[in-house]
């Protein structure tokens, strides 16, 4: 079975749309047509384009290198080798889906059946009846979005029965880059927990090859009331990869969603999440590091929703900078009206060691409730002099002080990390950055 | 040991220190006092190898070798210790860590075998039960939130571990009680041996009751104006600094 043979085309759709997707991984079969859903979402696409710096939300973050370059969808047969080494974070999940530029890798993805756990593919699910309505609806409020809704062939499905406590996380490995041609996928997934459920949800993202590719992810996640997920994501993609993820979580009461990204590679990286916390008691802490050199780019876009009283956020990101990297964090906290005793924090920090490394932060306020309590905090900074000659003076040897320095900054954000084992991975990940050839440098 | 001859150092295109000498021999305990803003820390700084000093004419031997030729870490890994006046907070660096790849760095320069773990642990821990040192201060980071005395006996647990031979002590007693004083000056005095060497930098005469010195210098007007025995720091408790200030009549 081929992902796009599950795509029902039908309408013709005009010429300059197919234009405005061609070479960001549409098929070809679509200049034939396509249904409803897809060709709304094509059309809403091709009226805005590819998102410019000229839209508020990517202000700092330019996708222009993009649009030289001729992605295809990969293979819907594309198989790595049974041996394929795979990048992996969990010890024992009880769900590994791994998927090659974007196609599934059925020999490499194993699943322990859990009680109370759904676990399954968009692909699977895409011809059915209420496909067409769900993904359709969704409000696709950005240009990735869209785009991802026009051309989504597969992805995680997963839902859990009310109160049920999954305890092996799932985990979502992604490979990209493993062809000569550049390649552009576009997975999208789908997390429903029900009330009282927990679960955690690892996603790996790495580069398998030297190849040029889009990675275009969306999420949707609905949080029940009581419910918790833990979602862990971690990005060691390829040189030239473009790996851009936006994620929509809605929380209702007491719930709880609690994530850690940590980006240590990738060209070009932009991880937008909006969280709205619906019901009182809804919390979410967003947090993670990032950790750049070269010309890299990663941005962290945030949005928090208060949209009931007693609601809370924690955020916590980090990043250490080298070479000519860029980091932009744009941190928005929206109270709404009646929204009151809300508790939100937000701190970026970034470490630049280098003179050609650049940061932006933009945390944003937009309150329209009085019994608040919101902080924000950004920085930027250098290694300190004192510091680094306090170590030296100790016989530590400059570069070795550096990387004991950089450690910590760090180390606070992994406190984020509840999971002893988890954190413990993604900080190994940290100490290989210092450890990969070229960097940190001087 | 140490023979510093004629050392001129400028900061900021200001004239600290103009014409300093001094000669420590092996086993010699030197005390150096002074006012304040005389230069006594950049005197231990400009050893020690801290940016910012410009040394604009001078030497500086230990044991033979240009010191101020060398890197900080060379130099630690030479055998020089600085307990810093100031000992600076490192947040999210353990003070384990930091010990421990500090005794290791030294120890791999001076061809020394690295230690375990375990083995740096039970010989950091003998060394804080003699300073009245808690193991919780090993898992602290690195003097983040540590009070003056905590610090000052941070910096010689560093000192007994790092076994150098010549340590300069930058008003390691400011701040410290009479008993944290006795505490710091057995570490000191334990260490105490026929090669290894100390300057101890101190505003007050109180400490070398207890690390009594082979000599006490001057410091004033950016040189050594006067070196005498252990009855000169007695003497300068009682007359004050204010005599060496102005230029010799
Ligand atoms: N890094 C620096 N930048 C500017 N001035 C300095 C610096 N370090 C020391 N000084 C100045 O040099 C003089 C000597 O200071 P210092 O060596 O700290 O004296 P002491 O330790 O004897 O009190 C003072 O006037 C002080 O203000
Ligand atoms: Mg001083």
């Amino acid at each position: 079975m081929t992902a796009m043979a599950a795509l029902p085309i039908s309408t013709p759709i005009p010429a300059p749309i197919v234009t405005a997707v061609a070479g960001l991984g549409a098929p070809a079969s679509l200049a034939d047509g396509a249904n409803g859903w897809r060709a709304t979402a094509l059309r809403r696409f091709a009226a805005c384009g590819l998102p410019t710096r000229r839209l508020e939300a990517w202000k700092y973050t330019d996708l222009s290198s993009l649009q030289g370059i001729d992605f295809q969808p990969a293979a819907a047969d594309l198989r790595l080798a049974d041996d394929h080494p795979l990048p992996q974070l969990a010890d024992q999940p009880g769900h590994r889906l791994v998927f090659a530029d974007g196609v599934l890798q059925p020999a490499l993805s194993a699943c322990t059946p859990a009680a109370g756990l759904d676990v399954g593919r968009l692909a699977d699910w895409l011809s059915a009846a209420d496909a067409a309505a769900e993904l359709g609806a969704a409000g696709e409020p950005s240009p990735m979005v869209a785009l991802n809704a026009a051309l989504a062939s597969d992805g995680l499905r997963l839902s859990t029965a009310p109160g049920i406590a999954v305890d092996r996380p799932v985990e979502l490995v992604f490979i990209g880059g493993l062809g000569e041609a550049a390649t552009a996928s576009h997975p999208r997934h789908r997390i429903e927990l029900a009330a009282g459920s927990s679960a955690t949800l690892i996603e790996v993202h790495a580069g398998g090859g030297d190849g040029c590719y889009l990675a275009n992810h969306v999420g949707e996640i609905t949080i029940g009331e009581h419910a918790r997920l833990r979602h862990v994501i971690v990005q060691t993609e390829g040189a030239t990869a473009y790996h851009i993820a936006s994620r929509f979580v809605s929380v209702a009461a007491d719930g709880r969603y609690e994530a850690f990204t940590l980006t240590a590679s990738g060209r070009l990286t932009r991880n937008e999440v909006t969280v709205s916390l619906n019901g009182p008691g809804a919390a979410c802490v967003l947090a993670g590091a990032y950790l750049l050199r070269d010309r890299e780019h990663c941005d962290t876009t945030t949005i928090i929703e208060h949209r009931a009283p007693h609601t809370s956020c924690r955020e916590v990101f980090k990043g250490v900078l080298d070479g000519a990297s860029r980091g932009v964090f744009q941190g928005r906290i929206v109270v709404h009206r009646g929204a009151q005793k809300i508790d939100g924090h937000q701190l970026s920090k970034a470490l630049l060691l280098s003179d050609a490394a650049e940061v932006d932060q933009k945390p944003e306020l937009e309150i329209y409730a009085d019994d608040v309590k919101c902080s924000h905090g950004a920085a930027a900074g250098q290694l300190d002099a004192d510091e680094l000659f306090y170590l030296r003076s100790r016989g530590i040897p400059e570069e070795q002080a550096r990387r004991l320095l950089i450690e910590g900054f760090l180390v606070d954000v992994f406190d984020e990390v509840t999971d002893d084992a988890v954190r413990a991975a993604l900080f190994a990940h940290a100490r290989r950055w210092f450890a990969a050839p070229g960097g940190p440098q001087r | 040991m140490l023979t510093i001859e004629n050392l001129h150092v400028a900061v900021d295109g200001r004239s600290i220190l103009s014409g300093f000498d001094l000669d420590v021999g092996p086993g010699e305990v030197h005390a150096i006092m002074g006012p304040n803003g005389s230069g006594k820390s950049t005197l231990s700084y400009v050893l020690a190898g801290r940016d910012g000093y410009d040394v604009t004419a001078g030497r500086v031997q230990l044991d033979g070798q240009d010191l101020l030729a060398m890197a900080p870490e060379e130099r630690a890994a030479a055998g020089l210790f600085l307990a810093f006046q100031y000992p600076v907070e490192i947040p999210g660096v353990a003070n384990a860590t930091f010990l421990r790849q500090s005794l290791n760095a030294v120890r791999k320069a001076r061809g020394l075998d690295e230690l375990d773990a375990m083995q740096f642990l039970k010989s950091a821990r003998a060394r804080m039960k003699l300073l009245g040192m808690t193991d919780e201060m090993l898992k602290r980071s690195v003097n983040t939130g540590f009070s003056g005395g905590e610090k000052k006996r941070n910096e010689v647990l560093q000192m007994t571990l790092l076994e150098p031979r010549l340590a300069i002590l930058d008003e390691t007693d400011s701040g410290l009680d009479v008993d944290a004083l006795r505490i710091v000056a057995d570490g000191v005095n334990g260490l105490r041996a026929p090669d290894r060497s100390f300057v101890v930098i101190t505003h007050y005469q109180r400490l070398l009751d207890y690390i009594v010195p082979d000599r006490v210098h001057i410091l004033a007007r950016g040189r050594i104006v006067r070196s005498g025995g252990e009855d000169l720091a007695r003497e300068v408790e009682r007359t004050g600094y204010a005599d060496y200030l102005a230029p010799a009549a």
